[in-house]
């Protein structure tokens, strides 16, 4: 158990070094940074200025050690923008995306479980047709644009929900509903499949023949087994959720990182760009580790590495 | 060895068959076969041209309204422009970059994958961690920082999707070539004295094709709703080309009071997603019945 951890935790060490480099070698292919931070009423002076004091005008390999050594200590170095460090931006955001990403995967969890639990126990019937069939359309439907029709039916007509902004906690329920709704069919369809096998297994056909009644055969027996894998995806499925929020932010003007990354972008602020794709990514890994270790006690036959 | 969660994550439908039915797949290739034939042939059909402004003629409804215009049959946008013309050029804006990105990312995957399965041992680790890391990469973050830095146009967000979505494709190749190079043929063609890459392009190629053609729907899918996303964005496919997601965009200022401007381009969009993702789950239960034979 403890080698299978520490190998995946080596892994996840090589792969975060890995994203780190591509994050930084992102931000320098637009060409001169020196020329589109100083804008483009800058003059050539202005622009060696920049390059001067941004210390871009160091060797690539230089600048990377450098940022990647501070980065290392948390230090991402300064904003063009918000005139802050980075690191305090991030601190600030990350609250907000982590909230909206756990009542996201809540919602997700409290719609899709009982779903694929009764489309497994009516399986091939209307019921089950329609769970797959509404899974098929959450796929097809845009987030985005069902951020816009919550918006015309929540916020304009009914007005029971603010429309866009941070501060109260009506702020995330729109939101939450639309990144919920990203990871439901996904939720469903295995929650769905992992119960149909669990319910064709043979401690099942045991539990039925020593007389246990249904209820308990499902909750007890069957469940327990079909929720392995979906306790796992959960987890890699809030850091898909993490990076996926940013058209989700955007759309609702909530300010968590996804929407300090559009901004960054917006405004060519770099430092910004490559630590919210780090942080983002390092999320995600320390996820995907999460679900390994909670597969591993869930189901003892993973534990040997 | 179990395998690491995270290459199985982004495919949980595939442990799973869910059973739509042949009605399914049928009306999916008829919503394919449809956007197709509206994207090459459409603009030759509908009369008026989707860049021409009119400004007299501003947000006019669609024909199921009260106050439509003759001759705009979904209406007049922002601009005045007839918005059945540009939805039907949106169209082929979104099936080219869907069918450009499967293109570039199914190469890409299909070979890591294939190399991967086939080889085992140290190259398979590479591949294996380069998917790793690539599902660690947060796709829409990158991508807008990719189109914001470069510039924004059609092949660039090709090729930035393309690099990006190739993770599925690697994932399934990897398994699928695991599963059948230890098959009679390929040991008949290695006796034969076949070459490797022989063996890799005629034997092992063909007989995954079929998994790799259901995964090349899903990554159409994704590949036509995160244009959609970036273009709506405002960093994907540049203005005035008419974009589903950059309608949506430009409809969003007036949805309040014109709701139909963001539901004829999201409607279309979520459509073609559904047909597509309905081909792919009709492949997906043929391979299924095929398999049980």
């Amino acid at each position: 158990m403890l080698r299978l951890i520490a190998r995946r935790l080596a892994i996840g060490v090589l792969v975060a070094l890995t994203v780190m480099t591509l994050a930084f070698l992102l931000t320098r292919l637009s060409g001169d940074l020196a020329i589109s931070i100083a804008g483009p009423s800058a003059t050539q002076a202005d622009v060696e200025i920049v390059r001067k004091a941004y210390g871009l005008d160091r060797p690539l390999y230089v600048q990377f050690f450098a940022w990647t050594g501070r980065a290392m200590v948390g230090d991402f170095g300064q904003s063009y923008f918000f005139k802050d460090s980075v690191a305090n931006l991030i601190q600030k955001r990350l609250p907000i995306t982590l909230t909206l990403g756990l009542v996201g995967l809540s919602l997700a969890l409290v719609i899709s479980i009982p779903l694929g639990i009764l489309a497994a126990l009516r399986e091939n019937t209307w019921i089950d047709r329609s769970v797959t069939l509404f899974t098929m359309v959450g796929q097809a439907v845009p987030s985005f644009w069902l951020a816009l029709i919550l918006m015309i039916v929540l916020g304009l007509q009914l007005g029971v929900l603010p429309i866009s902004g941070t501060g109260t906690w009506q702020h995330f329920v729109m939101p939450g509903i639309v990144l919920a709704f990203t990871a439901i069919p996904a939720l469903t369809r295995l929650t769905r499949s992992g119960m149909i096998e669990a319910m064709a297994s043979d401690y099942i056909r045991t539990a039925r023949a020593k007389g246990l009644s249904r209820a308990r055969i499902i909750f007890k027996h069957a469940l327990r087994n079909a929720a392995i894998p979906v306790v796992s995806i959960a987890a890699v499925q809030l850091g898909f959720m993490l990076g996926g929020s940013i058209v989700i932010e955007t759309v609702f003007a909530l300010h968590g990182v996804g929407y300090l990354g559009w901004e960054s972008i917006a405004k060519n602020d770099f430092p910004v760009v490559q630590a919210v794709v780090l942080v983002l990514a390092v999320f995600y890994i320390g996820l995907t580790l999460l679900a390994d270790i909670l597969n591993a006690l869930l189901d003892p036959r993973l534990r040997t590495g | 060895m179990s395998e690491p969660i995270a290459i199985q994550a982004p495919q949980p439908s595939s442990t799973g068959s869910s059973r739509i039915g042949t009605a399914g797949f049928a009306i999916g290739i008829a919503i394919v076969a449809l956007v197709a034939v509206a994207a090459v042939i459409g603009n030759a059909l509908v009369p008026q041209d989707p860049f021409t402004q009119d400004l007299g003629n501003r947000l006019k409804p669609p024909f199921w309204m009260e106050g439509t215009q003759a001759g705009h049959l979904l209406g007049t946008d922002q601009l005045g422009r007839d918005y059945l013309a540009r939805l039907v050029y949106g169209a082929r804006i979104s099936l080219l970059i869907g069918i450009m990105t499967v293109i570039t990312s199914g190469l890409i995957g299909i070979t890591l994958g294939v190399l991967g399965g086939f080889f085992g041992g140290r190259v398979d680790d590479v591949v294996l961690f380069a998917i790793t890391t690539r599902l660690s990469i947060p796709v829409v973050l990158v991508a807008l920082a990719v189109v914001g830095l470069m510039g924004s146009g059609l092949g660039l967000v090709v090729a930035t999707l393309g690099l990006l979505l190739w993770d599925r494709f690697a994932v399934v190749a990897r398994a699928t070539t695991m599963q059948v190079r230890n098959h009679d043929y390929v040991s008949a063609a290695w006796c034969a004295g076949a070459s490797t890459s022989h063996i890799l392009i005629r034997e092992i190629l063909p007989n995954i094709a079929s998994h790799l053609a259901v995964v090349a729907t899903l990554e159409m899918a994704l590949a036509i709703l995160l244009e959609a996303a970036l273009s709506f964005l405002g960093l994907g496919v540049p203005p005035p080309l008419p974009s589903w997601g950059l309608m949506i965009a430009e409809g969003k200022d007036y949805m309040f009071f014109s709701p139909w401007v963001i539901m004829i381009p999201g409607v279309a969009l979520a459509v073609l997603v559904l047909g597509i993702n309905l081909v792919g789950d009709g492949l997906r239960n043929l391979l299924g019945a095929e398999r049980l034979r």
